[in-house]
């Protein structure tokens, strides 16, 4: 039992240090998308509780998100994933950093 | 706390057994736009009763299933994405499903609706509810639209990831696949428990181990939320249960389980990851949907072509209202002046045939003429919310909203409350925080409902002139000013809560978006047939009532010796004005003088505090005694009436200030009861009372002062 926490806390420190910007990667968050482009979920800060909540709605790590509008002003966004649409603020759309699919 | 002993059997209050009429309560739980309502009405059929919970007084939503003699209790739950309460109407989801709910059996089953299309989300859900170890079936809606798409989904293999429930794919819309299910709901109560996913074994271990040495028996799934949600005021009973000893190493497991990692995110990194590998498994694709609703709806989710589009929409529903209505109410107009006609005619000069004609008649008829105007306005709003537009409406304004201190969710209350502050404010519910909430539920009924438009139809017909200004009908521009007005007024009003009683971090906003679908027309014609019926009891009940007593307090006393020298019009307004009603409208005009008003104002709009729309049914019974009551003549009476002196009654400053109190004021019994319940306390309804009547009573006032 002790073994199993000791390994599950370090696997939380490590999602906790990995989220970062890599800036030399070509990282871009899920607000940089542009309207039609695509990309794969690689990390979030969760820190936020509007961001948990996203996530229990299924935006994680591994999710496909495609950019598929927004209001005035380009803000709040619409994305769409697994056949469901959900709209959200730029400002909890930059808590996840994604990997832009290839062939955009 | 202690074990309870083998002779002392402790049982939670809300498990000792009730007598109740079904054999058994199924739980229908599915996420928001799952098809949960359709699919319920379908089962059910009309074989429903909406009643209240005891004590919070939500609508409780139950429908009845029969067969082989046996009764089958289904209730419909708010939809709910998790067993993660976010708002007030998921609190009451979970709450029931845990059979936490006062004065509610927790449920023998769980009927878990899953819209095939969308299946990550349903997963999600599902395997929450799995972990309930209550009987469960799912139901797959929606397979059509999943077929038309080109996804197929193995029926079997999910199953079998699930444990083995049993699973019905259905077509709620056209009835494909009801038999089946109805007949695995049948079977449910005598089916065996679903064997848990093994989705997470580290967190059902843990709990496994609370609950073998928990104080009293709890279920797992109540204990594996209280270590993910932690503690808080709605699961304090399963601390409770724990005991003081499993309590403190609840804290300890909580940190070595999560560490730094937030519980929720977890949760949903956990579960989802267990839902992509099924999906892989069971479906053929995975697809992103792309149907030609998506592709409409990608058009109008631009800014530009979506923003016009929603201007669009809304100047569609105005125009509709006021010219689809007018043929049937001048049909209705028609038939009860010819009919209040026909009866005096019949019966005489009596006091029975005044009652009759003048008070029923010409009461209840002036009100029912508004008949099809209020359910082209409810039609509209009902075709705005089930094809899944009310829902980008509130995207597109969030950003607007944002500026007065709310979110874009509070937009789908407030175009509900167009047709009625009512349901208006009850789909408040959604909004997650209780401050924002409350901002929004107090903006509602400054929003211009259909039972202002009497009044307001009324008096614009009666003054404004039918003349065209630029290329806009000046009637028509008079009407819209006032819908806009009211839909300042509201935001002005949510605005200064905002920042004074109400002040608190900015709203947040995420909305699910549903695809764009075509209303099903048996859910859109049984709402409305809803609503009419609400209306007519309304105008049977209440505003019968009041016509009956308006006019006796207008006919009563009578007066023997008229000077007979007067016309039969000017004895009629001599009796009138000697009447208890004339006497009582006299005892308060000096009130409303400052307004402008006369008595007879005074006391119609007195007689409508309990609901706006009796302001017609009096004005209707004061101005067409001894005449027939059409809407023309009730115009006509009301332009020709003057002050003693003979200056006239309705001059523009004061119709300005009728306006402005009637946007205004809540004159609403209905609103009250529904804002105290939802706020849960006497002080917001008591405040939103005399706010707003005294906005009305300024605003009146310095209109007819100062134009």
């Amino acid at each position: 039992m002790i073994g199993v926490a000791y390994v599950q806390a370090t696997i939380a420190i490590i999602n906790a240090n990995h989220y970062h910007l890599d800036m030399a990667n070509n990282d871009i968050t899920l607000a940089s998308l542009k309207n039609g482009q695509s990309g794969t979920i690689r990390s979030i800060d969760a820190t936020d509780p509007q961001v948990q909540r996203l996530m229990v709605l299924g935006l994680v790590e591994g999710t496909q998100v495609q950019q598929a509008g927004a209001a005035l002003g380009g803000d709040p966004m619409e994305f769409r994933f697994f056949g469901s649409g959900i709209s959200l603020r730029r400002e909890q759309a930059m808590r996840f950093i994604m990997t832009r699919d290839s062939g955009d | 706390m202690t074990k309870a002993g083998p002779s002392e059997t402790r049982v939670p209050l809300h498990e000792i057994p009730r007598r109740r009429q079904a054999d058994a309560s199924i739980a229908v739980v599915g996420s928001p736009n799952s098809g949960k309502s359709t699919l319920f009405n379908r089962l059910t059929g009309l074989r429903q009763r909406i009643g209240n919970y005891p004590g919070v007084t939500v609508e409780r939503n139950v429908g009845l299933m029969k067969a082989d003699g046996r009764t089958i209790e289904l209730v419909d739950l708010p939809g709910t994405h998790g067993l993660s309460a976010h708002s007030y109407e998921e609190q009451i989801a979970v709450d029931v499903i845990f059979g936490r709910m006062a004065g509610t059996q927790p449920p023998d089953g769980i009927l878990a609706v899953v819209d095939a299309t969308n299946l990550y989300q349903g997963l999600f859900l599902v395997q929450q509810l799995i972990e309930l170890e209550r009987p469960i079936v799912v139901a797959l809606t929606m397979v059509d639209a999943a077929a038309a798409g080109g996804l197929k989904i193995d029926l079997e293999k999910l199953s079998a990831h699930l444990g083995g429930i049993p699973i019905c794919s259905v077509v709620a819309t056209t009835g494909q696949g009801i038999a089946a299910l109805r007949d695995a709901i049948l079977a449910l109560p005598g089916n065996t428990l679903p064997q848990p996913t093994m989705a997470w074994p580290e967190l059902m271990a843990v709990a496994t181990e609370l609950a073998s040495t928990a104080a009293l028996p709890m279920r797992r799934a109540e204990i594996e939320r209280l270590i993910i949600d932690g503690a808080t005021g709605l699961n304090a009973h399963v601390l409770e249960c724990l005991g003081a000893d499993a309590a403190i190493r609840l804290v300890r497991y909580r940190d070595e389980l999560f560490g730094l990692e937030p519980p929720l995110a977890r949760e949903a990194r956990v579960r989802y990851a267990w839902v992509r590998q099924v999906l892989g498994d069971v479906q053929e694709k995975m697809p992103v949907l792309l149907s030609w609703r998506t592709r409409v709806t990608q058009i109008f989710n631009q800014p530009i072509p979506g923003t016009l589009g929603l201007f669009l929409v809304m100047a569609i529903v105005f125009q509709a209202v006021f010219a689809w209505a007018t043929p049937m109410m001048d049909l209705i107009d028609g038939a009860t002046a010819s009919l209040g006609g026909w009866v005096g005619g019949q019966l005489g000069d009596t006091a029975f045939s005044s009652l009759v004609a003048d008070g029923v008649i010409a009461g209840v008829g002036s009100v029912i003429i508004f008949l099809p105007q209020i359910l082209i306005l409810f039609l509209f709003i009902i075709l705005l919310e089930d094809s899944g537009y009310l829902a980008r409406a509130a995207y597109l304004l969030d950003r607007a909203m944002r500026s007065v201190g709310l979110s874009g969710q509070s937009i789908i209350p407030m175009i509900s409350s167009f047709a009625c502050a009512v349901p208006g404010i009850m789909a408040t519910r959604v909004i997650p925080n209780r401050r924002d909430r409350i901002a929004t539920i107090l903006a509602a009924p400054f929003m211009t409902c259909s039972a202002r438009l009497p009044v307001y139809a009324l008096l614009i017909a009666a003054f404004v002139p039918a003349q065209n200004v630029v290329f806009m009908n000046l009637q028509g521009l008079v009407l819209f000013g006032l819908y806009m007005f009211g839909i300042i007024m509201g935001v002005l009003t949510a605005l200064l809560l905002r920042k004074t009683a109400l002040r608190g971090p900015k709203p947040p906003f995420a909305l699910m978006l549903p695809e764009f679908r075509r209303p099903n027309s048996r859910t859109v014609l049984m709402q409305l047939l809803g609503r009419a019926r609400v209306f007519l009891r309304r105008a049977g009940t209440v505003i019968f009532a009041v016509a009956v007593v308006v006019w006796a307090l207008a006919y009563f006393p009578r007066s023997a010796d008229m000077d007979p020298s007067l016309t039969e019009n000017e004895a009629a307004a001599a009796q009138l004005e000697q009447s208890w009603l004339g006497r009582a409208g006299h005892f308060v005009e000096p009130a409303f003088a400052p307004l402008g008003w006369d008595w007879r104002v005074s006391s119609a709009v007195i007689a409508g505090f309990p609901a706006r729309e009796v302001v017609i049914a009096v004005l209707g019974t004061v101005y067409a005694v001894g005449d027939e009551a059409d809407e023309a003549t009730l115009s006509r009476r009301l332009k020709a009436s003057t002050w003693p002196d003979g200056r006239p009654v309705f001059t523009l400053p004061m119709v300005i200030g009728l306006l402005i109190f009637y946007a205004c004021c809540l004159q609403c019994a209905a609103t009250l009861a529904v804002i105290r319940r939802e706020t849960n306390s006497w002080r917001w309804p008591v405040f939103a009372w005399i706010y707003m009547t005294t906005i009305g009573y300024v605003g009146a006032l310095l209109a007819f002062q100062l134009l």
